[in-house]
């Protein structure tokens, strides 16, 4: 009788336009059989974190592209944990430079997904990591 | 460090209290257990019923591209003016493919956010046909005990036929857009009749006077017809009460208008809303927010029913029986007619 399904919020925060990837990466994860929150361009990491939790979302994709990443991705994260979602996967697609790798990840970021990622890749990534609740 | 963890269940009473009590985080969870149709989910929607009743449920229907989504975000933004909370459900297709969907109605609502007065849930249909889906309703009563004056369900772009909206919501709000059909479309059957109010959005463009007249046309001929109540109907199969609606004076019926609004700028929007509160008192006055709520009461019923009874028949069928049935059917040994016969005499 249960239907469970993930739910993915994916969002592009900061002031970056360049939507393309997001795009791409909200249909594939469609086409995976998730349930794909599409927020749009220019979020801030409050809204992305209010959108997170109306939505119940298992899983938040963040697209940058514009270097902002160290900024807006642990913001992401606090603002999340702080809100009571401790649940929540944060995943960042984009152009992250190898040195900041680390720091992302130490700031809760679990997946970090460079150019030329296959979109299986990720969808394989949230099947694997995703905190679904039995 | 804050790396994500699975967080415990909480119990069905937990999240009741938080739900009554305004807590965003287990209103959000209470949502998803009963649009996952978890099984504490009836425990949990028995225990959220008493308190619900109090909203006034707008339905927001049309095809797709007419600007539902930014109508429903600037009619949103005008009620919190009003000083009224809203909540706010957006549905949009699952595959029939792959069950994944892409739910982009946020994308209109950036103005939305930040108002601790709004929630806003987007939901798939998840296989329902009618414009919404199966746990829609549901949903609204949740958003209901949590206590939104105003509840607002955008279904999906629909086509001509998906009138599901009418048995949920209080007030149905057909939406159009200049340049979409002719006379004949205003006059066929189905979208068009479940409208309480009619909004030609996207009034900027042109042949908005086409289609206004359209329209207009086609309510001229609903008014000075002898079908007085056209509300429901057939929907929730029940008759239309052709005695009450003779008795009924001219002036105390419920005439649909044809709106303007330029959603994008805001332009009537005002007026759409108070068109809106008109109808809810219009609702109340005349006795039909009784017979509405009785008849989606009924409705909610008997889905709840047949759902279950679905379940067990449906358990009860042995699968290796249908499926020698679907091979002797491909292969025309036997029709689908007399096998369902077969099938069900086994029961």
């Amino acid at each position: 009788m249960s239907e469970r399904k993930i739910r993915v919020l994916v969002a592009k925060p900061g002031l970056d336009g360049h939507d393309r990837g997001a795009k791409v990466v909200a249909r594939s994860l469609r086409d995976a059989g998730f349930e794909v929150i599409y927020t749009g361009i220019r979020q801030t990491p409050q809204m992305i974190a209010e959108a997170a939790l109306q939505e119940d979302v298992d899983v938040v994709g963040l697209s940058i592209l514009s270097g902002a990443h160290l900024t807006l991705c642990p913001k992401v994260v606090e603002l999340l944990r702080a809100q009571g979602q401790q649940n929540v996967l944060v995943l960042v697609g984009g152009i992250v430079p190898d040195d900041d790798i680390e720091k992302l990840k130490a700031a809760g970021v679990e997946g970090i997904f460079g150019p030329g990622t296959s979109t299986q890749a990720i969808a394989d990534f949230i099947n694997q990591n995703a905190k679904v609740a039995a | 460090m804050s790396k994500a963890t699975v967080q415990p269940r909480l119990d069905a009473a937990g999240l009741v209290q938080g739900v009554l009590e305004g807590d965003r985080l287990l209103l959000a969870r209470a949502i998803s257990r009963v649009e996952n149709q978890e099984r504490d989910a009836a425990e949990l929607l028995s225990a959220l019923y008493s308190h619900t009743g109090k909203a006034h449920i707008i339905g927001v229907t049309g095809a797709p591209g007419t600007g539902k989504s930014t109508l429903v975000t600037t009619l949103t933004q005008s009620y919190r003016e009003a000083g009224l909370s809203v909540g706010v459900v957006a549905i949009d297709p699952t595959s029939p493919f792959t069950g994944g969907a892409l739910l982009g109605d946020r994308v209109r609502m950036r103005a939305l956010a930040g108002d601790a007065g709004v929630f806003v849930r987007s939901m798939a249909t998840r296989g329902s046909l009618g414009g919404l889906s199966k746990t829609t309703g549901d949903v609204v009563t949740v958003l209901d005990a949590a206590g939104y004056e105003r509840i607002i369900v955008e279904t999906v772009g629909v086509g001509q036929a998906e009138v599901e909206i009418a048995s949920t919501a209080h007030t149905t709000l057909v939406v159009e857009a200049p340049g979409l059909g002719d006379e004949v479309q205003a006059i066929k059957a189905g979208i068009l009749e479940i409208a309480d109010v009619l909004v030609v959005n996207k009034a900027d463009r042109p042949g908005v006077d086409k289609t206004l007249r359209a329209l207009e046309m086609m309510l001229e001929i609903e008014n000075g017809g002898a079908r007085l109540i056209r509300h429901h109907g057939q929907l929730l199969r029940v008759e239309t009460p052709a005695a009450l609606a003779a008795d009924w004076e001219e002036e105390k019926r419920w005439k649909v208008i044809v709106m303007k609004t330029v959603a994008t700028d805001s332009s009537g929007i005002l007026e759409l809303r108070e068109q809106i509160e008109a109808h809810r008192r219009w609702l109340i006055e005349s006795g039909e927010m009784g017979v509405r709520e009785q008849l989606r009461i009924a409705n909610t019923l008997e889905n709840i029913v047949r759902a279950e009874l679905n379940r067990r028949i449906l358990a009860r069928l042995p699968e290796a029986g249908m499926d020698s049935m679907v091979e002797a059917i491909r292969a025309r040994r036997t029709d689908p007619y007399a096998a369902a016969g077969a099938l069900l005499a086994a029961l």
